[in-house]
């Protein structure tokens, strides 16, 4: 175990030191249930390393953030909604994408800056959007989506449409206005949102220490009569029940919840970050509880045959393997004029 | 056709765009039990209730990008900021959010959205209300931006701007609201991107927005007595731009002052003379004049506040300087 030293107060974000629950008893599950919730993980850390290798191959550019190793927030989170119901994200939403149902050969072909891509080259990484499956976008201005999420649950409210808006945001975005004014007005007006604060440890490369005072971000919600949640983000069966509840709490009291979930990226900030703000040790140890391999663990747990597991990732493999090749093999992007102002 | 006030012509514009259409809402400080900073939204609330005219708090940022948010699932949010001096802690909505969402999501989303209110200099408010924002907002693409000088243009415009599918920055003069002006009965729209002649000149094209243009009507009638014609024309828009209007004006006097209150360096009247000399060069018999305010934060004093000001005998001198009548 990595522990901070005495002369050093502030401790190193460990799995131990930062982690809500202390008993780590499973969730109640089934195949059914968790087997798709892990193929999409999979699919996701999959796609990410996909896009990590093309990039280092300088077929990706710009920025270009991961979200490997918080793959069960994003997945649990949106396996807690309707069809119809909004997610707004921001620059780190391959995965929350992908949850949605925008398809890896969307994506990839986006971040390859592809005709064919989810916003036909015009967005990349950072701005992926698709209406068919209300995914609502991803920004990279951070905290200033907020605002927009509680938009969007203004207009279910408005029309009285019983949809329900989920926000995710890092806990970097816990310290600009747009956060707190996104909460603000959410609280105030009852506004049927979920605002989902990954915490994964680090604003960029700034510890949760040195850019919160109270580094319990959920406390937030108290000041504004919220609703709130703070539970560990590496069960992706526990994520989905305890968004579940916020949900619908949104969805029949219209009130908005203000959900922590306490995870932890392994890869840098961005492609270009070499991590030196931390050490390997810490990195490693968080590897330890990788959300992928406990889900892994857990379905032969309760019952699905390694065989079909088997089949499932190389299903899986098969399905990036052929995003991939679509991304590689489409046509160039070729409009920018055309989206600027709508005509008519 | 009626003689009404610039304030009641943009309540009346509201007012009809709500009853035409459900999806229509205005969210703002002071929009609904206090009826409006500067009651434009007067009476509002009474007839459309607090679902549809919603008093925000003081979190401009907030409401502005609630605006955007529910304006991407259909909603038509109009956002009144009391004075567009307040935009500016809202701008990370309208320029990152507002304008771009529509590019950024290759035309899946768009923005049907006004963003209005007044802005320009009042009487002694200070340098952090005084301010005129416009070319900051005309300088960015996925904007249009409309400044209606009169109660006729402040209609047309206004429901035009609802009915846009685009993001809108409607700024109003804050010193116009009890200007009165002949308004046109009934559902008449004005075209986003046309411009208008206020005054038919022969001598000298004088180019402004908004208040200016008052400024400018002033100016051409005292020059008259001399003998001096002036065509007052107002672009009405800055984006889009009605650049033809324009250019036929000046291709027929050959003399041009452009009149903004706002401040002189990056000020959009510089775009508007670059777009003279391009396509009016062979046409100018003179040097396009600027008249601006001065390049300071506006001080409170009176006498100073006018100083800084573009005043009748300002607009006076560059005419007469763009006519080689004085150096």
């Amino acid at each position: 175990m990595v522990t901070a030293s005495a002369s050093d107060p502030k401790p190193v974000p460990t799995p131990d030191n930062v982690r809500v629950e202390d008993d780590d008893q499973p969730i109640a599950t089934t195949a059914a249930e968790l087997g798709p919730l892990y193929r999409q993980m999979l699919a996701i850390r999959r796609m990410e390393e996909a896009s990590a290798k093309a990039y280092s191959q300088g077929k990706i550019g710009g920025f270009l953030h991961l979200i490997i190793g918080q793959e069960a927030v994003c997945v649990g989170a949106t396996a807690a909604l309707e069809k119809d119901d909004y997610v707004v994200a921001t620059y780190r939403e391959h995965g929350h994408a992908y949850a949605k149902g925008v398809s890896a050969r969307a994506i990839l072909a986006e971040l390859y800056g592809k005709k064919t891509g989810c916003v036909k080259g015009l967005g990349g990484s950072m701005h992926i959007f698709d209406k068919a499956t209300n995914f609502l976008g991803g920004y990279g201005i951070v905290g200033g989506h907020v605002p927009i999420a509680a938009g969007a649950a203004f207009a279910s409210k408005y029309r009285d449409d019983k949809r329900v808006t989920l926000c995710f945001f890092g806990e970097g975005a816990s310290t600009i206005g747009g956060f707190a004014e996104g909460l603000s007005l959410a609280a105030l007006w009852k506004l049927p949102v979920v605002l989902i604060c990954e915490n994964n440890q680090y604003s960029m490369g700034t510890p949760v220490y040195r850019s919160l005072a109270v580094e319990d971000v959920s406390l937030r919600a108290v000041a504004h009569g919220m609703a709130r949640d703070r539970f560990d983000g590496d069960d992706v069966v526990k994520v989905k029940q305890r968004i579940a509840e916020a949900v619908e709490r949104a969805r029949t009291t219209g009130e908005p919840t203000l959900v922590e979930v306490v995870t932890y990226r392994f890869r840098g900030h961005s492609m270009s970050d070499p991590g030196l703000y931390r050490t390997k040790d810490e990195v490693e140890e968080w590897k330890r509880r990788d959300p992928l391999n406990r889900s892994r663990a857990r379905l032969l747990e309760v019952g699905m045959p390694e065989a079909d597991i088997v089949a499932l990732e190389d299903d899986v493999r098969a399905e990036i393997e052929d995003a991939v090749k679509f991304a590689e093999d489409s046509p160039a992007a070729d409009e920018y004029k055309k989206y600027v102002i709508k005509e008519g | 056709m009626a003689v009404i006030s610039y304030r009641e012509a943009l309540n009346q514009a509201m007012r009809e765009e709500m009853e035409r259409d459900a999806n229509v809402f205005v969210m703002g400080e002071e929009v609904g039990h206090y009826n409006g900073a500067y009651k434009v939204t007067q009476g509002m609330l009474q007839r459309f209730s607090e679902r549809r005219i919603i008093d925000a708090p003081i979190a401009e940022m907030g409401f502005a990008g609630i605006g955007v948010g529910a304006a991407m699932v259909g909603l038509r949010p109009i956002i009144e900021f009391m004075t567009f001096n307040f935009s500016l802690v809202a701008i990370d909505q309208i320029v990152n959010n507002a304008a771009k969402i529509y590019q950024m999501s290759a035309g899946q989303f768009h923005i049907p959205i006004v963003f209005r209110g007044p802005g320009g200099p009042a009487v002694q408010v200070g340098s952090q209300h005084s301010q005129s924002l416009e070319s900051f907002y005309a300088h960015v693409p996925g904007l249009k931006v409309v400044m209606p000088s009169t109660a006729a243009d402040a209609k047309g415009l206004l429901k035009t701007a609802i009915r846009d599918d685009n993001p809108v920055v409607f700024i109003e003069g804050e010193t116009l609201y009890n200007s009165t002006w002949e308004v046109p009965d009934g559902d008449v729209l004005i075209p986003i991107g046309k411009g208008d002649i206020k005054r038919a000149g022969s001598d000298i094209t004088l180019v402004a927005w908004s208040k200016m243009v008052w400024t400018c009507l002033d100016a051409a009638k005292e020059l008259a007595k001399d003998g001096i014609e002036c065509e007052v024309v107002d672009p009405r828009t800055l984006r889009p731009l009605d650049v033809d209007l324009i250019v036929e004006s000046v291709t027929k006097t050959g003399r041009c002052v452009i009149v903004e209150i706002g401040w002189p360096v990056a000020g959009f009247g510089a775009e508007v003379a670059y777009q003279v000399q391009k396509h009016c060069l062979d046409a100018l018999d003179a040097p396009i004049e600027r008249v601006t305010s001065e390049d300071v934060p506006m001080p409170y004093a009176k006498n100073l506040e006018d100083e800084v000001q573009p005043q009748v005998h300002d607009v006076v001198a560059a005419v007469k300087r763009a006519l080689y009548l004085e150096a």
